[in-house]
This record gives C-alpha cells, sequence and structure tokens, in this order.
C-alpha cells in the first residue's frame, strides 16, 4: 500500500521580519533584517544587548486583557499565528475542529519568562504570592493546550522540546501521523518566546551569542569568516498539515508537499555537533530517502545556519558528504541572518520559507555574508536573493542535545 | 430608630466602597469589563473567572484589603455580592 501523501495547505506567522506571511516574504526576498537594540527589558547589565524581537503586537489588544493575561507570550504568539494559518487554509476559526485534527508543537524552553516572574515573586514575596497562573504559563506544553482549547482541537496532541530542532521534529511527527492515517489534518508550530535577561546572560555564558552591540542588524553572519555566535529571536509559525486527499475534498490551494522527515541524535556532546556533522549527515540521508528521492533532486537547502563558528563550518562539512560535488552547486541560505535564532521556532518557520521558495521560485539570501570562511565554501546567496524554479527544497534544523531534524519538501 | 437607620445607610455605605474597591481590583488586575461587573454578577458564567482564577482573585483581595481569606471562607461565594459581603464581614 502506498503512503498516503501530505501537503501544506496553510501558513501563519509572527516574527522579528513581521506580523503576517505576506509582510514577512517580503522582507525576506529584500534581505532585511529584524534584528535590533532589546526594547522590551533593560540590558545595562547584560553583554549582549540585541535579538530578534516581535514588534507591534499588544496582546491586550488582541485578545482582551482578561485572556492575555493567562497566557505566556509564547502562548499568545501561537494563537495568532494559527488564527492566520487556519484562515488560509480556508478554515472556520468559529468552529472547534473535532476529533480528526491533531496538534504538535515545538519550543525550545517554554515559558520561560513566566518562570522567571515566579521565582522573582517567590524570593520576594513568599509561596503565597506566586501567580496561580505561573503553572499553566510556563509549562512548554502550554501552546499546544491554549491552542488546541481556542480552536476546539481534540485528535492526539504532542509538544516537542528538541531546543533548536523542535519544530522541525513537529512539522516531522505531524507528517508520519497523517501519513499512517491516524488523522487527516494537524495543526503544527513551533514557538519561542524566550528572550529574557536570564536567558541571553545563560547563553553569553556560554559563548553562544553575537555580541556585536554596537551592529545589531549586521551581527548575524551564517557562514561569514567573522561570525561570532548566534541572535536570539522570537515568534511563532504554524503551517496547517493534511492528506492530499482531504485538501483535495476541501478544494483548497496547497503550498507544497511534506515529502520527507530525517531525524537522528548525535549522542557526542551536549552543545557541540559532532565533528563533521556526523549526525546531521544521517538526518540528511534519511530525510531524502524517506522522499524517495536522491541528493540529484535537491534544488535548495535553508540551513540551519546559526552564525556561531561551530555550527557553519560542520553543517558545511555534512552538506559535502552527503552531496559529494553536487554541494557546490545546490543553493543554500540561512533566514536565520535576517530573523535571528527562533530557537523552538526555528524549524517551523524554515519550513514555510522552503514551500514558499519553492511556490513563489524566489531564494531569499543569507545576509551579511561578506567575508567567505575557507571552510564554508558553499552557495549560500550571500546579500541577495536569486530566481530560480525549485522543485526540491531541504530544511536542517539542529538542537543543544544532539538532536537533528531535517525535512525536504516538494512542489508536486 | 434614627440612629439604626443612620447605621443601617454607614453599612450600606461601606458596602458600597467595598463594591467599588472590587470592581476596580476586577478591571484592573483581571482585565474584565467594568460594565460586567455587578453585585449580582456570577463569578464563573457571567466574568469567566474559572477555579485558577479564583485563587487570583482571593491574592488580590488579600492584598488590597490587608486581609487572610481561608479556602472554607470561599464556599458559598457565587457572586460579586457575596464576595462583597465577605469582604465586609472580615473588615
Amino acid at each position: 500500500m502506498s503512503k498516503r501523501r501530505v501537503v501544506i495547505t496553510g501558513l501563519g506567522t509572527i516574527n522579528p521580519l513581521g506580523n503576517n506571511v505576506t509582510d514577512t516574504w517580503d522582507k525576506l526576498i529584500k534581505g532585511e533584517s529584524g534584528i535590533d537594540t532589546i526594547t522590551s527589558f533593560e540590558t545595562n547589565e547584560l553583554p549582549v544587548s540585541f535579538a530578534g524581537e516581535v514588534k507591534n503586537f499588544d496582546a491586550n489588544e488582541y485578545m482582551g486583557k482578561q485572556q492575555a493575561r493567562k497566557l505566556d507570550k509564547s502562548s499568545q504568539l501561537s494563537i495568532f499565528a494559527t488564527e492566520e494559518a487556519l484562515k488560509d487554509a480556508n478554515l472556520n476559526t468559529d468552529e472547534r475542529l473535532g476529533p480528526n485534527v491533531g496538534i504538535v508543537f515545538g519550543t525550545g524552553i517554554g515559558g520561560i519568562g513566566s518562570t522567571e516572574q515566579a521565582v522573582r515573586t517567590f524570593d520576594e514575596r513568599g509561596a503565597s504570592r506566586i501567580n496561580p497562573l505561573a503553572i499553566t504559563q510556563l509549562m512548554p506544553n502550554s501552546s499546544t493546550g491554549q491552542v488546541a482549547i481556542q480552536y476546539g482541537i481534540e485528535g492526539p496532541s504532542l509538544t516537542i522540546t528538541t531546543a533548536c530542532a523542535a519544530s522541525a521534529n513537529a512539522v516531522g511527527e505531524a507528517k508520519n501521523m497523517i501519513q499512517n492515517g491516524i488523522v487527516d489534518m494537524v495543526v503544527v508550530g513551533g514557538t519561542e518566546s524566550g528572550t529574557t535577561p536570564m536567558t541571553i546572560g545563560a547563553f553569553a555564558q556560554i559563548r553562544a551569542l553575537s555580541t556585536n552591540n554596537e551592529n545589531p542588524k549586521e551581527a548575524c553572519k551564517p557562514f561569514d569568516k567573522d561570525r561570532d555566535g548566534f541572535v536570539m529571536g522570537e515568534g511563532s509559525t504554524v503551517l496547517i498539515m493534511e492528506s492530499e486527499e482531504s485538501a483535495l475534498k476541501r478544494g483548497v490551494d496547497i503550498y507544497g508537499y511534506v515529502a520527507g522527515y530525517g531525524a537522528t541524535t548525535d549522542a557526542y556532546h551536549i552543545t557541540a555537533p559532532a565533528e563533521g556533522g556526523k549526525g546531521a549527515v544521517l538526518a540528511m540521508q534519511n530525510a531524502i530517502k524517506d522522499a524517495d528521492l536522491s541528493t540529484e533532486d535537491i534544488d535548495y537547502i535553508n540551513a540551519h545556519g546559526t552564525s556561531t563558528p561551530a555550527n557553519d563550518k560542520n553543517e558545511t562539512a555534512a552538506i559535502k558528504t552527503v552531496f559529494g560535488p553536487k554541494a557546490y552547486e545546490i543553493n543554500i541560505s540561512s533566514t536565520k541572518s535576517m530573523t535571528g535564532h527562533l530557537l523552538g521556532g526555528g524549524g517551523a518557520f524554515e519550513s514555510m520559507v522552503s514551500v514558499l521558495a519553492i511556490q513563489k521560485s524566489i531564494i531569499p539570501p543569507t545576509i551579511n555574508l561578506n567575508n567567505p570562511d575557507e571552510e564554508c565554501d558553499l552557495k549560500y546567496t550571500p546579500n541577495a536573493a536569486i530566481e530560480k524554479v525549485i522543485k526540491v527544497a531541504m530544511s536542517n534544523s539542529f538542537g543543544f542535545g544532539g538532536h537533528n531534524g531535517v525535512l525536504v519538501f516538494k512542489k508536486d | 430608630m434614627e440612629d439604626l437607620l443612620l447605621k443601617l445607610r454607614g453599612i450600606v455605605v461601606e458596602v458600597n466602597e467595598v463594591f467599588e474597591k472590587v470592581k476596580k481590583l476586577f478591571v484592573d488586575e483581571l482585565g474584565i469589563e467594568e460594565d460586567k461587573v455587578t453585585m449580582e454578577a456570577k463569578l464563573e458564567e457571567d466574568l469567566d473567572i474559572d477555579s485558577l482564577g479564583i485563587v487570583e482573585v482571593v491574592m488580590a483581595f488579600e492584598d488590597e484589603f490587608e486581609i487572610e481569606i481561608d479556602d472554607e471562607e470561599l464556599t458559598d461565594v457565587g457572586t460579586v455580592g457575596q464576595a462583597v459581603n465577605l469582604l465586609h464581614s472580615k473588615l
């Protein structure tokens, strides 16, 4: 029996570049940066003062103060992005989606801002003054539960916390759910709003962040010789995935097919990638195999490309191992150069970028790539988008913990 | 008789003061629409305050009125008016 094919029929996003898909795509192909000096808290005491923050989002205005104050920002953003995605997929957001729809969300650190706030209250005022909503805000599955409640999603639910691979794994696991006939549709998301004074401080302690405070917009420079770390980003992106049969029956437009998924674990080091990207190599190979394709078929790679010295070098090596001489011909780009690192929200965002690249025949650039690194010598689409027909795109996501999630998307 | 009336009037004024404070808390702290907060309003049905919300309300009352409220005292509190009366009795 042939496997059921899985399609994407709806997209929604709120991220440092824009508060909907159209604005986000426009900025991506213009090569604009959504990274800037942090405005939501004081950074005087911190070694890093910039990030990719969501802009012009007022939760009180969007969902009413009574609802907004119950949710951590990561969940507010999840609901905002889900609303756009459901409408885009021509679904009625006033009706419950019911038991034939599942939900899979990925997040790296869940409601970390709410955790910090609760700890602060506990220290200052004692246990009896802790916000009774703290637990439901800080739990990593908060977005999954809140989105399910909002839209009446009654099928299976999962929350995946494989750090920066989380929502790539979410897309992959949702594909398996649909392919295996468990449900016909899954609301898939990646969300993160973990830019807080503590996380900035902690990531900086492990020298993971760029410290280019003077030029925030130029700080994230994947594959550049002068790259000095990643940039924190926040946002949520949601994809409506369903069986091809379901989409055809509903008569909705199809963005593209989720054709392949490869997931592996380095089992090597909690932050550093395995030398040569061994786990990443196997994940890419498995994803291509799962899609019944060969390396010759891949037209575009949306790289993990975090702008850390270790990731970009090892990812480049891994791509060379997988593709051989063809590695030098494939168009690659890291859109993190514009959004910053959306952590657990990255895989869903970059899945969106991959299917839009296929749909619009445009490859968004890697910005701030001015001084090539001899160890990073592939076609990274520096600084300007290019037009190209893309039939197959691959998206890489790798997370602290050694988690690798690779997805392959097809035009038809 | 006049004394009694004066005393009653005094209580009414006090109850009204408590109600106004409660209303302000509901609006400012919990984000509830002002028009909805009446003495008759049911906390759960009319104001959408669930079991988690009740804990918040109690905390807000305790801070505002500098009192302590035991869980048992809340058993019969289902409306704004009942909450106001409970608070009034504890002041």
